[in-house]
């Protein structure tokens, strides 16, 4: 598997703002995912979506940067949601109980 | 208008008398158009007197000591119009006498000069285009050649390397754009033993690619029939001196590896010394001999060195050393054999000498010759010891400590364990748990220190796969994990960070910490049952 630097995409579906994960969620990933929070909560945005389809990679730093970002988002009452995630990382993201602060939405395989 | 000339440049040979219908509605053919062509030789005056000619040349009324003018006039030309296009002749319009037998007129002469410096350039052109066609033929035929060379080569490299238990072997090839005679082979001999062998070609391109498969097969036989590695050279360079192209020879380095002992035994046909990374520094493994395909009956010094546990080989090809910088410096043996003693052994060796290479060579800068590498590396004693009683090694190997190895890590890891029929969500698991430790190694064992490497082993043993992460950092015990607190992370009285001795700890079945002097071992553990569903 290869290494790819998170690029992200913010969109807007159904009055939510979606941030397309592209690449891994690493150390290298802490800019893009926090300018694409930024640019998604820009307008006020009172919820997030996180898209995970196009991430085959979170180490343990890409989790402290959802951490991070998702208490970012409860000092600003912002909700977070996840999609697109792998059975293995939906499974990691219960284990850390980030699963209790976020929902967790879709198929695994979407 | 026909051409009247047969175009020429720079070391014009002839030009052609003319077929004369044209340039002057008053001119007539004097000759039949199937007139002989006037050859012109390269140092005959004429084309010098030509060339600096303005205009139109009588030739009846010409001195000059010349061959070529004495044939123009008996081919009855009498009027000569050079063509010269920016100060180079290149072509010459003949004419017969006109039609009417006046001699030609004023007005002609102008006609005639107006259309040469039309038609000059013209010529010009098409003598270019014509040029430029027949290099590209050229050029196309060459890169074909290359492309033979290089399936030639590529078809007599081994495609897998054997698998050695407690040694690590890796190997690099990488063709210059004109493709050189640069070979390596790794021969699973009788009794256990291995034969290591590196060589190069003199003269590159397909006739430097034959010479070096047909090199590889006679050794290839020779070692299996003989052991001593002398004796092995003797006789390939008794079977290439009689049919070796001339001035062609091959440079060879043959070694035999007791994977148990550790002893290789090696002799040298004038390749470059190999280099060895033992605990007291860098050697050279020296041995005498003449390159092979020069003359029968050469001898071949055999010499021999014992790989303690630890230690790693480095061979090579010229196409290292005699890399060049922009400024002409090679890189040479000092800086290689530096190399060789500051980056961890095996691949990591290969990747950092080629890094290295690249550095020092500048951007951009073609390959000048083929590139070829191989490492063997003998496991440090405790754990090769280990291995031999904890079951089957399935992979070891060493990386540097840099920020994104994990994921090598991980690729090699899986690559190791795809045999075993471990279920997808167990191999994901132990994915992920492998990134983690290797990354701990790396940040907090070594501190990201160059030279200290991350050392890793995957096991197989009574249904259980161990990989086994060691770095080289003090000794200081670890800490056990501890279940990160997430609300005092979201809350921000705790840093975001702090997972992944904790996410290790969840996705094996066990783990297990090692502390010596020299560093700590995580070990991963991983029941293989209930593999059945899995695609592994």
């Amino acid at each position: 598997m290869a290494t790819r630097e998170l690029e992200v995409q913010v969109r807007r579906e159904d009055g939510e703002a979606v941030i397309d994960l592209l690449g891994d969620v690493d150390s290298s990933a802490e800019q893009a995912l926090m300018a694409g929070y930024a640019q998604a909560t820009d307008g006020g945005a009172g919820s997030v979506k996180l898209n995970f389809a196009g991430t085959e990679y979170i180490n343990s730093t890409g989790i402290a940067l959802i951490v991070g970002l998702l208490a970012q988002a409860r000092t600003h009452g912002v909700e977070v949601k996840a999609s697109g995630l792998s059975d293995h990382y939906r499974e990691i993201f219960e284990i850390t109980r980030l699963a209790d602060f976020m929902t967790i939405e879709g198929s695994s395989d979407a | 208008m026909a051409a009247l000339t047969r175009t020429f440049r720079r070391r014009p040979r002839r030009s052609e008398a003319a077929e004369a219908q044209g340039p002057s509605a008053a001119a007539t053919p004097a000759a039949p158009p199937e007139q002989t062509p006037v050859d012109i030789a390269p140092n005959d005056p004429l084309l010098a007197y030509f060339q600096s000619a303005t205009g139109a040349v009588d030739i009846d009324t010409l001195e000059l000591e010349s061959p070529a003018l004495e044939e123009l006039k008996a081919a009855g030309v009498k009027l000569a119009v050079p063509l010269v296009s920016q100060g180079e002749l290149i072509g010459v319009l003949n004419l017969g006498p006109r039609l009417s037998e006046q001699d030609y007129s004023s007005d002609d002469r102008k006609l005639l000069d107006n259309l040469a410096a039309q038609a000059a350039p013209a010529l010009r052109v098409g003598q270019l285009v014509r040029e430029q066609e027949a290099e590209a033929v050229t050029r196309q035929r060459f890169e074909q050649e290359l492309e033979v060379a290089k399936l030639i080569q590529q078809n007599f490299l081994p495609k897998e390397l054997p698998d050695l238990p407690g040694w690590q072997i890796a190997a690099y090839y990488r063709p210059a754009r004109e493709v050189g005679g640069d070979f390596y082979d790794v021969i699973p001999l009788p009794d256990g033993l291995v034969g290591l062998v590196v060589g190069d070609v003199t003269d590159k391109g397909v006739p430097a690619a034959l010479v070096m498969s047909a090199t590889r097969s006679v050794l290839r036989a020779s070692a299996q029939r003989l052991v001593e590695p002398g004796e092995v050279l003797e006789q390939v360079n008794e079977h290439l001196c009689p049919d070796m192209p001339e001035k062609m020879f091959v440079t060879c380095l043959y070694g035999v590896l007791n994977p148990e002992t550790g002893l290789l035994r090696f002799a040298n046909a004038g390749h470059d010394l190999p280099y060895v990374k033992t605990a007291d520094g860098v050697i050279e493994l020296r041995a005498k001999g003449m390159p092979l395909g020069l003359m029968p009956g050469m001898d071949y010094e055999e010499k021999e060195a014992t790989l303690e546990p630890g230690d790693g080989v480095l061979l090579h090809s010229d196409g290292v050393v005699e890399a060049h910088d922009p400024e002409r410096d090679m890189y040479g043996f000092p800086r290689l054999k530096e190399a060789v003693g500051k980056f961890p052994a095996g691949q990591e060796l290969i990747d950092s000498v080629l890094e290295e290479l690249d550095a020092f060579t500048g951007p951009g800068a073609e390959q000048e010759d083929d590139i070829t590498m191989v490492t063997l590396q003998r496991s440090s004693g405790a754990r090769h010891a280990q291995a031999a009683s904890n079951g089957r090694v399935l992979a070891e190997f060493e990386l540097r400590s840099e920020p994104g190895n994990e994921r090598e890590a991980i690729a090699r890891v899986e690559a190791a364990v795809a045999g075993v029929g471990l279920e997808q969500s167990r191999l994901d698991r132990l994915k992920t748990a492998v990134g983690e430790a290797t990354m701990n190694a790396m940040e907090h064992g070594n501190s990201y220190r160059a030279d200290r490497p991350v050392s890793i082993r995957v096991l197989e043993s009574d249904g259980r796969l161990r990989v086994r992460v060691t770095d080289h950092g003090e000794a200081v015990e670890l800490e056990p994990a501890e279940t990160p607190n997430l609300e005092a992370k979201l809350e921000g009285r705790q840093t975001p960070r702090g997972w992944g001795l904790f996410l290790i700890e969840k996705m094996v079945d066990e783990t297990r910490v090692e502390s010596g002097e020299d560093g700590h071992t995580l070990e991963l553990g991983l029941r293989l049952e209930g593999g059945g569903d899995g695609d592994a």
